[in-house]
């Protein structure tokens, strides 16, 4: 069975104000080596036990266009693994 | 008579507010539409009402722009007739790239409720024509996802196209930092497409149509694409 771990993240220059928050913490906990934290969402996806790897890769990218990342202001990256 | 339609998702909260103004305050007919209805061509105008359509998960108006009623929208749309999203249904209009841009996290992280005042850059619109032009209006937001964002491109483009309607200011007109709550860029308020017949907008004109809610200069944006 394929699956799908998709990471959507915002754009280089978009406001990440979580990111900005824990960063602050970050700065308060003493670890002033950390100069960039950047968040994102996570998604995982299951396929069927029939479909084949490239109609798995054509559906993930369909979802992530279409719905899981808003191409104006976030970029993805995903992993297609067979797993049992 | 003219009659307005409302969508009515899972999560929207403004549906009333909108109904009332049009059947109230204007006295013509208003109907609810349920997200999932798609006969909306005997409406007149379809209005996108605000809220947390969906709870608001994964993103803002994401998941409502594939409402069943949303394809009718677009095409309602595409035939030239006047379509509004307000606060949540500019977030969905947006989403459903009837509009260009994006609206992201509020600069302060804050969920904004307060009265702004707006300046009406544009009122050459099907919108906005009941108002003077730079008329200084004032309605409230009520937001956490209202920093409206555009690339240099689409900024440009919005510029070329005169489509940029309703800019945050105070009550002199000055656009500045000071005068954005939330980050947005150019202090965007509202814009409308190259056609001119959609218009999205963060703040709420339906609650600032009588004096005793403390505004009822929102009520031109109705009137005016009512012609009344």
């Amino acid at each position: 069975m394929w699956s799908a771990k998709i990471i959507v993240e915002y754009k280089e220059g978009i406001l990440d104000p979580e990111a900005k928050t824990i960063q602050r913490a970050f700065d308060n906990l003493g670890y002033n080596d950390i100069n960039k934290i950047q968040t994102g969402r996570y998604f995982k996806l299951n396929f069927e036990n029939a479909i084949k790897k490239e109609e798995a890769d054509v559906n993930v990218k369909e979802v992530c266009d279409k719905l899981l990342s808003n191409p104006v202001i976030e970029n993805y990256t995903y992993e297609l693994e067979e797993v049992s | 008579m003219k009659k307005v339609g409302v969508v009515v998702f899972p999560g929207s909260n403004c549906d009333y507010d909108v109904y009332n103004v049009i059947k109230k305050v204007l006295k013509l007919d208003a109907e609810y539409i349920w997200h999932k209805e798609t006969a909306l061509r005997h409406y007149d105008a379809i209005v996108l009402p605000g809220g947390f359509s969906f709870g608001d998960h994964l993103r803002a108006g994401a998941v409502a722009r594939f409402s069943p009623v949303m394809q009718e929208v677009i095409n309602f749309a595409n035939i030239g007739k006047p379509v509004i999203g307000i606060c949540n249904g500019f977030q969905v209009l947006l989403e459903a790239n009837l509009l260009p841009g994006a609206l992201i996290t509020n600069k302060h992280l804050r969920f904004l409720c307060r009265d702004t005042f707006l300046k009406v850059k544009n009122n050459k619109t099907l919108f906005t024509s009941n108002y003077k032009e730079n008329e200084i209006i004032k309605m409230p937001i009520a937001h956490y996802t209202g920093n409206y964002f555009a690339n240099e491109d689409t900024y440009k483009q919005l510029l070329d196209t005169n489509s940029i309607v309703f800019q945050y200011s105070n009550t002199n007109g000055d656009i500045s930092d000071d005068t954005n709550p939330n980050g947005s860029a150019h202090n965007i308020a509202g814009i409308i497409n190259e056609k001119g017949n959609v218009l999205g907008m963060m703040p709420h004109p339906e609650r600032a149509c009588e004096a005793i809610l403390g505004s009822d200069t929102g009520i031109g944006v109705f009137s005016s694409m009512l012609g009344v």
